[in-house]
């Protein structure tokens, strides 16, 4: 199918809202929308980070999830304790691939999962006498861990239990630091406020605890902020901008600890890459101490030379000549690899629904490689990551915010695109329609996928995918048409 | 009376953004900006426009400030 016009496009929305009810057919109109690249606003055409409608399949999650999984989960020196009932971490635990380096249960804990366990007595007579207990525990059983994040889960801003109080307490006694996170489930509508939640307990709980520590800084430092280092991203980036020039402090929070965050108001330029999840503790430190963050994108080569060069922009002559001294290393190794699989992927279309930043990054990596983009929307974006998204899409391509599972399908079904990338929950149906799938939040069980070293393996993994034999065996012989045997059964 | 963090963009030009409301526009014009005062109506690149009391001397930015709906 050739490239649809805006026309077609709405057609597509008419359609599929029709089976709703009036009302939902109202509100959902709103969260879908063929791009319009003139637009200089979103909230013109699409409105997002609202509450998802009762009774649709929605691919979201909570608040806990945002902060937890997202945003606390990969410091790697601090224990999470999972704050409630044992399930919402146990069914997460290490899903994210959040790669580090460390002994497991020693000095890191990333895919450890620790909770408080809630019983019904917890519940009725409150958890904060549990929680003193298992901290101290924690230490006793841990000794090396540098500080303890208490994460809520959903009960513990129902029965209203102080634990920051607690937390404040267990500080005191142990001299460490504790982070209460009152990111209960409940808050928001998706995991997005907890990841802000997550931000301001880190404004909150780490910097003020961190005043006044000795750092010896150089003119070159900076941070890398909103890179969970899935399946090693944070590495494949960290080590572009090391040999460039720069030093950089900071990870956050793949593979981070608790004093690079604290060393962070002491870097000279903050790197956001998910602008989503870590733009608030940005903007604070921007405003505190006077840190510049500027948004770059390592996904494929066009995109990282433009991110190398506008970071170079911000520094002396120095790390400008290393700037381009790396795009020229890396120039060959790209080259090949695009000369390898771009002939394989030309002009195949692919349709994304992903979260924090990748539905507008990986587009440039996807064109690269020759394919286009022909769908793309976020499980929980706002206002401002759509302003971000109009440019970066083809006029007339289907945006979507929120998208619920029926017309997520339905979309598939009329857009016939040659691949999707979106979350585990899609994976299985998408594959048994046929079509083929990557997981694109945490690389399927691949990656990394930041920088050039990534971009090889991206490369890979999508031929990998596309060019499977297997799906010339999804449809059986006899069901193709005009072979002996359909005629023959006929 | 939200409370707003105004920024320089890349650009130089002052970003008005309110994080309760998701609003991250442009700032296109300012009643007093002198050397010694800041502040007034503010009008905004989707035409809203906002109060402030003038402050002197200038803020510095990135600041946090709270402002009235006009
Ligand atoms: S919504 Fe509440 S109960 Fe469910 S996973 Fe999130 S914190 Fe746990």
């Amino acid at each position: 199918m050739s490239t649809m016009t805006k026309q077609e496009t709405e057609a597509l929305i008419q359609e599929v809202l029709e089976v709703y009810p009036e009302k939902a057919r109202k509100d959902r109109a709103k969260h879908l929308t063929a791009n319009d690249q003139s637009l200089e606003k979103s909230s013109k055409c699409i409105t997002s980070n609202r509450k998802s409608l009762p009774g649709v399949m929605t691919i979201r999650g909570c608040a806990y999830a945002g902060s937890r999984g997202v945003v606390w989960g990969p410091v790697k020196d601090m224990i999470h304790i999972s704050h409630g009932p044992v399930g919402c971490g146990q069914y997460s635990r290490a899903g994210r691939r959040n790669y580090y380096v460390g002994t497991t249960g020693v000095n890191t804990f990333t895919t450890m999962n620790f909770t408080s366990d809630f019983q019904e007595r917890d519940i009725v007579f409150g958890g904060d006498k549990k929680l003193d207990k298992i901290i101290d525990e924690i230490e006793m059983l841990f000794p090396l861990n540098k500080g303890i994040t208490v994460q809520s889960e959903c009960p513990i801003g129902l029965i209203g239990d102080d634990i920051e109080a607690v937390s404040k307490k267990k500080a005191q006694d142990l001299d460490k630091t504790i982070v209460p996170v009152r990111c209960e489930g409940f808050r928001g509508v998706s995991q997005s406020l907890g990841h802000h939640i997550a931000n301001d307990a880190i404004r909150d709980w780490v910097f003020s605890r961190a005043e006044g520590k000795e750092f010896e800084s150089t003119p070159y430092d900076v941070t890398v902020i909103g890179d969970y280092n899935i399946g090693g991203d944070a590495w494949s980036s960290r080590i572009l901008l090391e040999e460039m020039g720069l030093r950089v402090i900071a990870q956050w929070s793949g593979d981070g600890t608790l004093a690079e965050m604290e060393n962070t108001p002491k870097a000279k330029l903050n790197l956001l890459h998910c602008y989503r999840s870590m733009n608030y503790i940005s903007r604070h430190m921007e405003e505190k101490y006077g840190i510049p963050w500027m948004e770059y994108n390592f996904f494929g080569p066009t995109k990282i030379e433009e991110a190398l060069r506008k970071i170079a922009e911000r520094f002396d002559d120095k790390i400008k000549e290393g700037a381009e001294r790396v795009i020229a290393k890396y120039k060959p190794e790209w080259q090949a690899v695009v000369a390898k699989y771009r002939p394989r992927l030309e002009g195949k279309r692919v349709m994304l629904y992903v979260g924090g930043l990748r539905p507008r990054h990986i587009i440039g990596a996807y064109e690269d490689l020759g394919m286009e983009v022909v769908g793309t929307g976020y499980e929980f974006g706002h206002n401002d990551d759509y302003d971000r998204t109009i440019k970066e899409m083809g006029d007339a391509t289907l945006i979507y915010d929120d998208v619920t599972g029926y017309e997520f399908e339905e979309f598939v079904k009329k857009v016939k695109p040659d691949l999707i990338g979106s979350g585990i929950k899609e994976k299985y149906i998408f594959q048994k329609m046929g079509i083929p799938f990557r997981q694109m939040h945490s690389w399927d069980y691949s990656g990394p996928y930041h920088g050039y070293d990534g971009f090889a393996i991206f490369a890979r993994d999508m031929d990998m995918t596309l060019n499977n034999p297997c799906w010339d065996s999804i449809t059986p012989p006899w069901k193709k048409s005009g072979s002996a045997m359909s005629v023959a059964a006929e | 009376m939200p409370s707003v963090m105004l920024r320089r963009n890349e650009e130089g030009t002052l970003l008005f953004y309110v994080a309760k409301k998701d609003l991250e526009e442009t700032i296109v014009s300012v009643e007093t900006d002198t050397e010694d005062a800041w502040g007034g109506t503010v009008e905004l690149s989707d035409g809203s426009k906002y109060f402030i009391e003038p402050i002197s001397p200038p803020p510095a930015f990135p600041t946090t400030l709270r402002f009235n709906r006009v």
